[in-house]
């Protein structure tokens, strides 16, 4: 079995947004959407700051509140617990909008929810997701969380690191260190 | 940063319905299925960097492109904006045909026209000011490297004047500071070794924003192995957040910051003694020069605490010669540019890392001859963008000085302008100082991709072809590894657009100058040029690059160093600035404080843009659609302004900006605005970029002119807000 995960590193993370163009370009997302995202967090006041830049996406949770809200299936748990929407199962009820804890997920205007996929067509064939082969600043990781020798596996533990709102009970699975 | 609007909850409604009609190409998961992909090397042309790139075409449409992974410059992994390069070819906006001027310059109404017709216009009107006034009275305005065919044309025309905005707009502070100090110049891409500095500082100079592939991979990798980055910026930028040291400087005293730094190496002996000793020429007139700038001297003009001066000093000591202190690039910014570019040169030398691990490496470049084309005639007059040598350490010609001449008329009169790939309504400083010189033209021609703000005043436009659809010159590149790449098409452009090689051959056929063209095509000028440098043509067109041997770069892989100044020595006295009649050596001049009330309007460089040329790329505009007023938060709480709330910026003559977004940010001083550089489209034909954000180049209406070397220096602008109602 695999278990896979992203893991960040936002000390090396500048917020270019080439995940963002690249995801675009890989899976053709149209004009206006995107199913990944920068996010900075500042705190302090000038010039005593501190920023935190961070690539959000779906984080492919291990209790995806938007798979067990699903009424038809569409929203499932691939293998690797990766989180897919099956098109044309799904009816647009956006029951996992409101339920994504991350709001990781849009309509489509072909009329499905679409979201991050860990671009699992590239997984499958050997090759990372798009925005962790772009990125020109090799925050990005990917891999299996089952094998203890992964780099994602080594770098949660040895690097303190942080989930998005794990409060939600969700327990996400794109990682950040810090 | 934008982050974009993720969720789209009222557009389901009839779209449901259609929901299976955009699905064959997809499987159930919304992953594209396997089809036909073709890859196609070639190389990036969104910004100069020149990244080595593969597109994959997909049943015959650009689907994506990404980095080499045989290239030393992208290491296989292109910017934002390179991997957004296919939305260049896919922009609705683009030009498609030829067009000629029916109305007024700036009304943008045209008739479209054959290429024949657009070519025998401009050649008939090239020739009558030729008999008029002389072939030099044409001039050129081109930026990169797909201007060379043109150049080629313009000297076989007979006229020198030919200049890119890329030196007084841009780098040529810097390098003529360093070409003053150390016989060289800086280069692109820089001659940094960023990748193995155990101590980066970067003045001014936004690494990570500023979106320089090489260098942010390299400053990456540096910041993940461990290394101290110092960061001196009026605006706490991303670079600032991965520093160990952020100096909030005050706008334009980098000078006082930089002399104070080396008074503390100087005095504290820190320098490299053994360096200075072998290379430097001056030096105890330099350390007596530099004996009275102290800390305590610059604290109340840079606001940097003297105690942080010192520490900051003795860090870069601590790890030179693997110190780098960065030089920039767009350095044209208050008037005294070369000289701080100087001191900048100056305090690298004091850490002795020229040619050294972790400072400044000698690039290597492969040998590759050039087309033998007949000689060109000898110009009847000189270049006058610089007449009389008034700026006499300018390296290259001078895009303003060509502008004043076209305006006064001397030394000479200019009746035409070509500009190709350079917007100079944003690229130059004063607007309006562009448009009177316009109206002393009998031509302009401008040849573009996208229907510009300069394009909107031509008499003539041409339609380039994107990168992504022709060939261009080979990228003969200096770097660690040398390497040659090549630009071919990947897909044909969609309408009558054309490959700037084929513009020039066919202008200077209908100039009567075919013979300066004995090739038929470009592929032919390209094999020429790759068999004569012994390599395999296809190769290099499977590859798209073909790397050179590996060459000493530094001093620990036994390069010796040369410093081809007047002293042959690293120049701490410049001797030849002296007899020129400037300081031989940096001092610091105040900055002018602006009237009260006002900011200091400040500008720089977003990852997902370059110039003023992407915003109508809907990948790139996507990403970030328009440009935001960084405002400090305590200012515009007092203002009464929040994010998102829209102002005008005043200038100091009453120049008023499109409305533009509040970023109210505690990453800034409250003494001066910031904003990203070429947003803020006029040009009707930009319909998607039209109107969005504020153009700081509007608002540069004062400039200061270098004196060394004639670059036009813009951070001397001031603004006041009004709010947007």
């Amino acid at each position: 079995m695999s278990r896979y995960a992203m893991v960040i590193d936002t000390r090396l993370c500048v917020g270019c947004m080439d995940c963002v163009v690249a995801c675009k370009t890989e899976n053709r997302v149209p004009e206006g959407y995107n199913r990944d995202w920068i996010t900075e967090e500042l705190r302090g006041v000038y010039p005593d700051v501190r920023l935190e830049i961070r690539s959000e996406r779906c984080n492919h949770c291990d209790r995806p509140p938007c798979v067990s809200c699903c009424p038809t299936g569409a929203s499932h748990v691939h293998r690797g617990g990766v989180v897919l929407v099956t098109h044309d199962q799904c009816i647009g009820c956006k029951a996992c909008i409101a339920a994504c804890p991350y709001d990781a997920r849009f309509v489509h205007p072909d009329g499905y929810v679409d979201k991050c996929t860990f671009c699992i067509h590239r997984v499958e064939k050997g090759l990372k997701p798009a925005c962790v082969s772009v990125c020109p600043t090799h925050c990005m990781h990917f891999g299996d969380l089952d094998d203890p020798q992964s780099d994602v596996s080594k770098l949660l533990a040895s690097r303190p690191h942080h989930a998005l709102i794990p409060e939600s009970g969700a327990r996400p699975h794109v990682f950040y260190l810090t | 940063m934008t982050t974009l609007s993720r969720r789209s909850f009222l557009k389901i409604g009839t779209a449901t319905i259609l929901a299976k009609a955009g699905l064959e190409s997809l499987d159930a998961f919304g992953v594209p299925a396997p089809s036909k992909v073709e890859r196609i090397p070639t190389f990036c042309d969104i910004c100069f960097w020149k990244c080595n790139a593969i597109a994959s075409v997909r049943d015959g449409h650009l689907w994506k492109i990404e980095g080499n992974p045989a290239d030393p410059l992208c290491q296989g992994r292109l910017c934002p904006r390179g991997t957004g390069g296919i939305g260049a070819a896919g922009d609705p906006d683009r030009l498609k045909r030829p067009l000629i001027r029916t109305r007024e310059r700036g009304e943008e109404m045209w008739r479209e026209v054959s290429w024949d017709e657009a070519l025998a216009y401009i050649a008939e009107r090239m020739k009558a000011i030729a008999v008029e006034h002389g072939p030099e009275s044409m001039a050129l305005f081109s930026h990169g490297l797909g201007g060379t065919f043109l150049k080629h044309t313009w000297k076989a025309f007979g006229s020198p004047n030919i200049a890119a905005p890329s030196f007084a707009q841009c780098r040529g502070p810097r390098d003529t500071g360093f070409e003053l100090t150390y016989g060289e110049g800086i280069g692109s891409p820089e001659r940094t070794d960023i990748e193995n500095a155990r101590c980066i500082v970067l003045i001014g100079s936004h690494l990570g924003e500023n979106m320089h592939n090489t260098q942010v991979q390299e400053f990456s990798k540096a910041v993940h192995a461990g290394a101290t980055v110092i960061v001196a910026d009026p605006r706490f930028s991303v670079a600032a957040s991965k520093a160990k040291h952020y100096l909030p400087v005050k706008p334009g005293t980098d000078m006082a910051l930089l002399l104070a730094w080396m008074h503390v190496l100087v005095t504290e002996k820190l320098h490299d003694a053994e360096f200075v000793a072998a290379h430097g020429h001056g030096f105890e007139s330099f350390a007596a020069h530099v004996a009275r700038f102290t800390p305590e001297w610059a604290y109340p003009e840079t606001g940097i605490e003297p105690d942080v001066i010192r520490e900051t000093a003795r860090e870069m000591a601590r790890h030179k010669p693997a110190t780098l202190v960065h030089p920039g690039r767009r350095v044209n910014w208050y008037g005294d540019d070369a000289q701080r570019a100087r001191a900048v040169a100056l305090l690298n030398a004091l850490l002795g890392n020229w040619n050294r691990k972790g400072g400044f490496y000698t690039p290597a470049m492969m040998d590759v001859p050039s087309y033998p084309y007949p000689d060109y005639p000898k110009p009847a007059r000189p270049r006058l963008d610089n007449p009389d040598k008034r700026y006499p350490f300018a390296g290259e010609a001078i895009t303003t000085g060509i502008r004043e001449a076209t305006i006064t008329g001397k030394p000479y009169p200019i009746k035409g302008w070509m500009v190709y790939a350079t917007n100079l309504l944003h690229s130059l400083p004063n607007e309006k100082e562009t448009l009177r010189a316009i109206d002393a033209l009998d031509l302009l021609v401008v040849i573009d991709v996208i229907p510009s703000e300069i394009a909107g005043y031509a008499d003539v436009v041409l339609p380039e072809s994107t990168y992504l659809e022709r060939h261009d010159d080979l990228n003969v590149e200096l770097f660690k590894q040398p390497f040659v790449a090549l630009r071919q098409p990947v897909v044909k452009s969609p309408d009558d657009q054309k490959p700037n090689w084929w513009i020039a051959r066919e202008l200077a056929a209908k100039l009567g100058l075919a013979s300066y063209f004995p090739w038929n095509d470009i592929e032919e000028y390209l094999r020429y040029r790759v068999k004569g440098a012994g390599l395999d043509w296809e190769t290099l067109k499977r590859e798209g690059i073909v790397l050179g041997p590996k060459q000493p770069i530094y001093q620990e892989e036994g390069l010796e160093s040369e410093f081809p100044t007047p002293s042959g020595k690293v120049e701490f006295y410049s001797n030849q600035l002296e007899a020129a009649g400037f300081d031989p050596m940096p001092v610091y001049q105040a900055p002018d404080p602006g009237p009260p009330g006002s900011f200091r309007l400040l500008f720089g460089r977003a990852p997902v843009h370059s110039f003023s040329r992407t915003h109508s790329n809907r990948l790139l505009s996507d990403a970030m659609p328009e440009n935001a007023l960084w405002l400090n938060a305590d200012v515009a709480r007092r203002y009464g302004l929040k994010s998102g709330d829209k102002v005008r910026l005043r200038n100091q003559d009453d120049v008023l900006s499109n409305p533009i977004a509040v970023k109210a940010t505690q990453r800034i001083r409250p003494d001066c605005v910031y904003m990203v550089h070429g947003f803020g489209h006029t040009s009707r034909g930009l319909r998607h970029a039209f109107g969005k954000g504020a153009s700081d180049s509007q608002l540069v209406t004062r400039y200061k002119t270098d004196p060394l070397m004639g670059g036009t220096a813009v951070n001397v602008n001031f603004v006041t807000l009004e709010p947007e109602i």
